[in-house]
């Protein structure tokens, strides 16, 4: 198994939700800015967020992509991109999607100069086209994968699938070495970045 | 299969603390998403709306009536769905309404309204509304908000790019969504013969331009790909259709991935006035169909069904230069023209660019033959050759696109939930807003016509998560409210919408107020059941048929009081509403109905029919909250076991209480209630 799990007991963790969200609670309220957040606030139905589809407040749903990027200790810097190329709510949408999830390791690969590049604010678009570069609208099924398909992600570019040896491998260069089940489509964890050609 | 799972807690504690950062101080409440300008939305008591909005009911079957800007509903207007609220579809009179070759078919997917036009303009005669799943397109009356004809469609399949205008109202169009083998063909085939057996199918519906009645003027035969949507050209195009079609894969299975497979689809576009030449020169072949026209007569206050058996067909290889493909990106969703006819918004709902098509580069192009070969024989003009550029990365998901009056487009994306404004000139990206959430539609008042009034945008979004109080599994739909006069789109207002709206249009409220129908003039109901006056209601037996000639007027009806009826008897209750008085319909119900009530409008007659199942009293009244006295409208129907002798008769305000005749139980064993 390539991940590692976050082994806590049950109780634990519902103790500390509870405080996580008091807490978020908390500085919501503090920002709404108004008179009424010291008085009896409990009683009046809570302000919509507004904030896109990532904020829904939903605990009892399958989650989606995002969310369970969001839970993979292998992903931080999967999501970390996410969120700085402002896809989390497109990718908290009803989808379907595929994503191609490289792990830490596999970003890692990469030149870190470049990687911090990307980060930047300034680089926004070309982070967006990257990420983009691995997202497929459809939820594929590893199966459903063949050896020579062509698939035209998000951003407009094609990847190439191949089969060998009943593993499957992205553009010649990463492989999937899991796959999980979304609510709004599937995580394929590939173990290399995909790089859009230059167009 | 490597599937494994994350920790759900451990996910949870991330999520939340992600969410807690997200908002961390960045109030976007709805009221600053608003841009605190709610009020421009507020009609105050006594005002009216500027616009209607006629809004698709998608899964309800339904045509939706509000108004803008207020967002409020107005009216459900029964259409391919039976109402037990007003008798749509139970009543006698409305039944043939719903019929098909395939039998009485009740419900319906409602997705795409078009409004009449002339030269180009909402004309608020009537609005079009297609049936998706038993292929039907219903003419919905704009002075009375009623339906007054279905036409049904042959050869198609799911029929969602329709219904489809053209600027004088020549034509409807109605393409199937589902290639299928033909009406006339044997289609117990195997699935997999798809690419042989399998044929798409283009319908030109003429509109009578007097009474609006709709006829099958002739269709197009076509490859057995999937169409999604169409525009008519207008002022330079007019004379053209252009559609979306996906699935030029032929795919049979799995089209989430095989109809997804070529990097380009087509957006077909048809010389409708070429397929009239060679329907006028005989090119066109008779086949034999069935399908059911329905119309409603507002004199008899009647639907006629009949059943058509024959079309008209083209066949593209015997009509040169009448049909050609233009390349477009990826599953082509939305395929809008601009008010001036020259531009062509293709948007590929799974493509990362919004191809822009211009006419007259498509004419050039068919003029040298600038063509990248055949589809089926049908010639493919060259992408670049019939473009007039891209939107590059306008967002993500892009559906529709309505336009301004001002040469700005605006393009609804699904995935990114937000709608992009860009210029039609220079195809540049100039403002975008965020949908709450996942937009499928958008509207703009006069959008898809020669006259946009580019001040309102309604946008029509699928999911509504957190933005109304939760009701359960199941939440509302919802449209948003843009200002769209100045530079920037500001959200003015959340509304909930009824059923799933998808496509709808809005017009100005002064085409259609001036001319709404507020009474059915008594004089002119030719109802072979009316009676014009109390004098001439009545009781008789027909076999085991009784009929009841009824009136309504407030408070009462006649007759009130009616023996004689016998179990096993059909009885058809036809009321006539005989006030004159606008807003006062009387409503008709029986204990017992297994069907529904009947809304009856003042001067209409409708009939609802109930069978007596069991000896009894059976309690009617009036549903409709009409008058101080509307509790005092009612009466009774006394229904006698099979062999009695209880003669037929009937009254109203003359048969009076006997204190002598004490009521028996069936067994005749109960104490008299007197005593």
């Amino acid at each position: 198994m390539a991940l590692l799990f976050i082994n806590i007991k049950l109780l634990f963790m519902k103790k500390l939700l509870t405080i996580v969200f008091v807490i978020s609670s908390v500085i919501i309220l503090s920002c709404n800015n108004t008179n009424a957040v010291t008085e009896e606030t409990i009683n009046e139905p809570e302000v919509s967020a507004g904030g896109g589809q990532a904020s829904v407040k939903d605990d009892e749903s399958a989650k989606d992509v995002v969310k369970i990027a969001a839970g993979s200790k292998d992903h931080t810097t999967l999501v970390a991109a996410i969120k700085q190329a402002d896809l989390v709510n497109s990718l908290s949408n009803a989808g379907p999607f595929t994503v191609f999830a490289p792990t830490n390791a596999a970003f890692d690969k990469v030149p870190k100069e470049t990687l911090d590049n990307l980060m930047k604010d300034e680089n926004k678009t070309q982070l967006q086209d990257i990420l983009q570069y691995h997202v497929y609208v459809g939820a594929l099924k590893i199966e459903w994968m063949e050896d020579g398909q062509t698939l035209n992600q998000v951003n407009g570019g094609n990847i190439t699938v191949s089969k060998k040896e009943g593993k499957v491998i992205i553009n010649n260069s990463a492989t999937v070495i899991a796959s999980i089940r979304a609510a709004n489509g599937i995580i394929h964890v590939i173990d290399g970045v995909l790089l859009p050609p230059s167009k | 299969m490597n599937f494994y799972y994350f920790k759900t807690y451990a996910v949870l504690i991330v999520v939340s603390v992600c969410l807690l950062s997200m908002q961390s101080c960045k109030p976007k409440t709805a009221q600053s998403a608003a841009g605190g300008d709610a009020s421009k939305s507020f009609v105050a008591p006594g005002k009216y709306d500027e616009f209607y909005n006629i809004v698709s009911g998608g899964f309800n079957g339904q045509v939706a009536v509000y108004g803008i800007p207020s967002g409020r509903l107005f009216r459900i207007i029964p259409v391919f769905s039976q109402s037990a609220e007003s008798g749509y579809g139970f009543s006698e009179e409305t039944k043939p309404m719903l019929n098909t070759s395939h039998g009485f078919v009740p419900w319906d997917d409602q997705h795409h309204i078009a409004l009449s036009q002339t030269k180009g303009e909402h004309d608020g005669r009537w609005a079009f509304a297609n049936g998706n799943n038993t292929p039907r397109i219903a003419r919905i009356d704009l002075t009375t908000f009623r339906t007054s004809e279905i036409l049904e469609i042959p050869n198609s399949a799911g029929n969602h790019a329709s219904p489809f205008i053209t600027e004088n109202s020549e034509y409807i169009l109605a393409a199937t969504r589902f290639s299928i083998p033909l009406d006339d063909q044997n289609g117990d085939v195997p699935i997999n013969t798809y690419k042989q057996n399998f044929k798409g199918s283009i319908s030109f519906v003429s509109i009578n331009p007097t009474s609006g009645e709709m006829n099958i003027a002739f269709q197009i035969r076509t490859p057995g790909v999937n169409f999604d949507l169409s525009r008519a050209g207008k002022g330079k195009s007019h004379g053209w259709f252009f559609l979306s079609c996906y699935n030029s894969e032929k795919a049979n299975t799995l089209l989430e991935v095989n109809a997804s497979a070529k990097d380009k689809d087509f957006v077909m576009a048809i010389n409708w006035k070429k397929a009239e030449e060679y329907l006028k020169a005989g090119k066109a072949k008779k086949q034999a169909v069935k399908y059911a026209h329905n119309v409603y007569d507002e004199n008899t206050h009647t639907a006629t069904s009949t059943i058509k058996t024959e079309v008209l067909v083209l066949d593209p290889a015997d009509c040169p230069d009448m049909l050609y493909l233009i390349p477009c990106p990826k599953s082509p969703h939305g395929t809008d023209v601009d008010p001036t006819g020259e531009y062509i918004a293709a948007s590929g709902k799974l493509a990362a660019s919004i191809p822009v098509f211009s006419f007259t580069k498509i004419q050039k192009a068919i003029a040298d033959k600038a063509f990248d070969g055949e589809y089926d024989g049908i010639p493919v003009i060259k992408y670049e050759a019939a473009l007039h550029g891209e939107v590059v990365k306008p967002g993500l998901g892009p559906l529709h696109t309505e336009f301004d009056e001002k040469g700005n487009a605006y393009t609804s994306m699904f995935v990114s939930s937000e709608i992009v404004k860009w210029r039609l000139s220079d195809l540049q990206v100039l403002d975008r807003v965020p949908t709450y959430y996942s937009i499928g539609h958008l509207s703009i008042p006069g959008g898809p016509t020669a006259k946009p009034h580019g001040k309102y945008m309604i946008a029509y979004n699928k999911i509504t998560k957190d933005r109304y109080l939760p009701t359960g599994p199941e939440l509302t739909q919802s449209a948003q409210l843009f200002d769209i006069s100045g530079e920037k789109m500001k959200l003015i207002l959340d509304f909930p919408t009824t059923g799933e709206p998808h496509y709808a249009e809005a017009i100005p409220a002064s085409l259609l107020m001036s001319k709404q129908r507020k009474i059915y003039k008594i004089e002119e109901n030719t109802h072979p059941y009316v009676s014009k006056g109390e004098g001439q209601s009545k009781v008789e037996r027909k076999g085991n048929q009784v009929h009841v000639w009824m009136t309504a007027i407030r408070s009462h009806l006649t007759p009130d009081n009616i023996e004689g009826v016998k179990v096993g008897d059909e009885v058809y209750f036809h009321v006539t509403n005989l006030e004159q008085d606008w807003d006062v319909p009387h409503g008709f119900a029986i204990k017992g109905a297994n069907t529904a009530e009947i809304l009856v409008m003042p001067g209409e007659t409708q009939t609802l029919k109930w069978v007596a199942e069991k000896a009894g009293m059976f309690p009617f009244y009036c549903t409709d909250f009409c008058s101080a006295l509307h509790q005092e409208m009612s009466g009774y129907l006394r229904v006698s076991p099979a062999g009695s002798n209880v003669a037929l008769h009937f009254s109203t305000g003359t048969n009076k209480p006997s204190v002598s005749t004490p009521v028996g139980s069936l067994a005749d064993t109960s104490k008299k209630e007197s005593e």
